[in-house]
């Protein structure tokens, strides 16, 4: 078998899933090839040729990629498909793979499988349904199976001791007439990316307005921690979308993840319950949060906050 | 402009319903258990609305492929507003067994049997969760697709789309005809009463079809081997105060 992984990138640096989807791939057994596409991204390729356990890298550096358009990329990938005939095509479930690799699929005719979390074996994937309520085991007879990879169950494979190989993909001078980018605004902050840091303080409902994050922000930075939302506290306008943990936000499995105000519905708790160790603090006893918490306070967060913010200053 | 849009509306268990694992790990249980339209579907159907009462939409189709039960789900789309709905029947192990590349195949057909220029739909299902519907469709018309929407304006002849994106927002612009899929902050859905699914979507036409009527192949390439309850996680210990918090943090290694 050879596995094609669509790396995902901003032209200058690759997406830290790119690297949990290279380990996926390398599961599938066989060779894998990555495709870097998008505008000006040598120092991507570059970066990609040291990760150990890829063969061929495809690089289609043209303008038609700017903003990793579907519409540009699907043709591409279309084209590379036909010349190099891969047995798997994998993705992160990012926005980016998301987006993309359905398109891809209904191109080639095959049934995707979307956000893996292990692969049984080369035709055979599991992966999570009803918000993480089941888990579900898939075979796929498709003669190329296409999949999207949940980063966090997949590590991260090293970046340094790879001697791939570049290329110029075939067709790269594809034409998009149906979509433009215009720009993108991303929340700027100097805290980690929520989907890969160490660990990710969240707020629910219980913080009561967007005005008391910032109470979290401040336990965050002392914690070099990343800041998260429940549904909920997005849905009431408290922070914004990009920040929610849960099925249908983020999925995050950090070390450490501090739920602060949060109930604990089934489908915050399927965005956060591979973490390793989960603290809770939540005024309710009753609040389903401490179901999953390995430490739980009962307690006011309005109180319980400063004073852990406090405590860890003098450690 | 007078757009004619497909909306896709799904029934699916309801997002409040606790998912029983069946005993023979075959699925999950459905029978006796409450369903509703796809909440995300209904954020599809919303936008559909609010552009038909800004005049930009001339007319809503409803389309749910499903069992019989399915035009409820239907009737809860007219009630909203919807002009007239579309059910696909499909039963029984066909149904178990239907993926999003056949709901693709069919919501393709439908665009072009019924000169459709927009379809809206949800960006994911909360049964299956698998995100691909909007994106096959697209790809299978060779329309553009502007996912995970949370803000849409029409221009000349073609969309302006804000998208939610990992770290933030993007924009941009898909000439029409287009697939929108619906992300969470698009719109608040309009509540349809119990008087109005009785009484206005009553009146209104929904057409039955089949898939073979429409010329789609619904066999399976996707086969379920099994369906298991998720790990349990153990719940640890509830601590006094927040000193024995960070003790307990310290043990564990993790501050």
């Amino acid at each position: 078998s050879s596995t094609l992984v669509v790396a995902e990138h901003t032209n200058d640096a690759l997406t830290p899933i790119t690297l949990n989807t290279v380990t996926a791939a390398t599961k599938v057994g066989g060779d894998v090839s990555c495709l870097v596409a998008g505008t000006n991204c040598s120092k991507v390729v570059e970066e990609l040729t040291k990760v150990p356990g890829v063969t061929k890298i495809l690089v289609a550096d043209n303008e038609s990629f700017k903003g990793f358009l579907p519409e540009a990329l699907t043709p591409l990938l279309v084209n590379a498909q036909k010349q190099f005939n891969f047995t798997h095509i994998a993705a992160g479930a990012t926005a980016f793979g998301k987006s993309l690799l359905p398109r891809l699929a209904a191109k080639l005719d095959v049934s995707p499988i979307s956000d893996i979390i292990s692969i049984e074996s080369e035709d055979t994937f599991v992966r999570t349904i009803y918000a993480g309520n089941a888990i579900a085991t898939v075979k796929s007879k498709d003669a190329v199976k296409v999949f999207t990879v949940r980063g966090t169950a997949f590590e991260a494979s090293p970046t340094s001791g790879g001697t791939a190989q570049s290329e110029e993909a075939p067709g790269v001078d594809v034409k998009n007439e149906l979509s433009t980018w215009e720009g993108q605004s991303l929340s700027k902050s100097d805290r980690p990316e929520l989907t890969s840091a160490e660990t990710v303080i969240s707020g629910g409902r219980g913080m009561k307005n967007g005005e008391n994050f910032k109470m979290l922000y401040e336990l965050a930075d002392l914690m070099n921690a990343a800041v998260g939302a429940s549904r909920a506290a997005v849905d009431a306008g408290y922070v914004p979308n990009d920040m929610q943990v849960g099925q249908t936000g983020k999925i995050v499995a950090p070390q450490l993840y501090i739920a602060v105000g949060i109930s604990g519905a089934i489908q915050h708790l399927a965005g956060m319950k591979d973490s390793k160790v989960i603290a809770a603090i939540n005024k309710d006893p009753e609040a389903p949060i401490f179901q999953v918490a390995d430490v739980g306070l009962v307690a006011d967060l309005f109180k319980a906050v400063p004073e852990l913010t406090e405590a860890l200053k003098k450690e | 402009m007078a757009l004619r849009v497909l909306v896709g509306v799904k029934r699916v268990i309801d997002y409040a319903v606790k998912i029983r694992v069946k005993p023979d790990n075959m699925g999950v249980v459905t029978e006796g258990v409450k369903h509703s339209m796809n909440p995300f579907d209904e954020i599809a159907v919303e936008e559909a609305m609010r552009l038909k009462e800004k005049k930009i939409v001339k007319e809503i189709i409803a389309v749910s492929c499903g069992p019989k039960q399915n035009q409820e789900t239907i009737r809860t789309a007219l009630a909203m507003g919807a002009d007239r709905g579309i059910h696909v029947e499909i039963g029984g192990k066909e149904y178990e067994n239907l993926g999003p590349l056949h709901v693709s195949k069919i919501f393709a057909k439908l665009a072009e049997k019924e000169d459709i220029n927009l379809i809206i739909l949800g960006k994911q299902a909360i049964d299956g969760d698998n995100n691909q519907t909007g994106q096959m469709t697209a790809a299978l018309l060779d329309w553009p697709q502007a996912t995970f929407a949370s803000e849409v304006t029409v221009e000349d002849n073609s969309l302006k789309v804000v998208r939610e994106i990992d770290g933030g927002l993007e924009t941009i612009h898909v000439k029409l005809p287009a697939v929108v899929t619906a992300d969470l902050r698009l719109n608040e859905p309009r509540y349809a009463t119990l008087p109005s699914i009785m009484q206005k979507a009553k009146k209104k036409k929904i057409d039955k079809m089949t898939p073979s009527d429409l010329g789609v192949d619904v066999t399976p390439t996707v086969e379920t081997v099994r369906v298991e309850d998720p790990p349990v996680r153990e719940a640890g210990q509830k601590v006094e105060t927040v000193e024995d918090m960070v003790a307990k943090l310290k043990e564990a290694g993790v501050v």
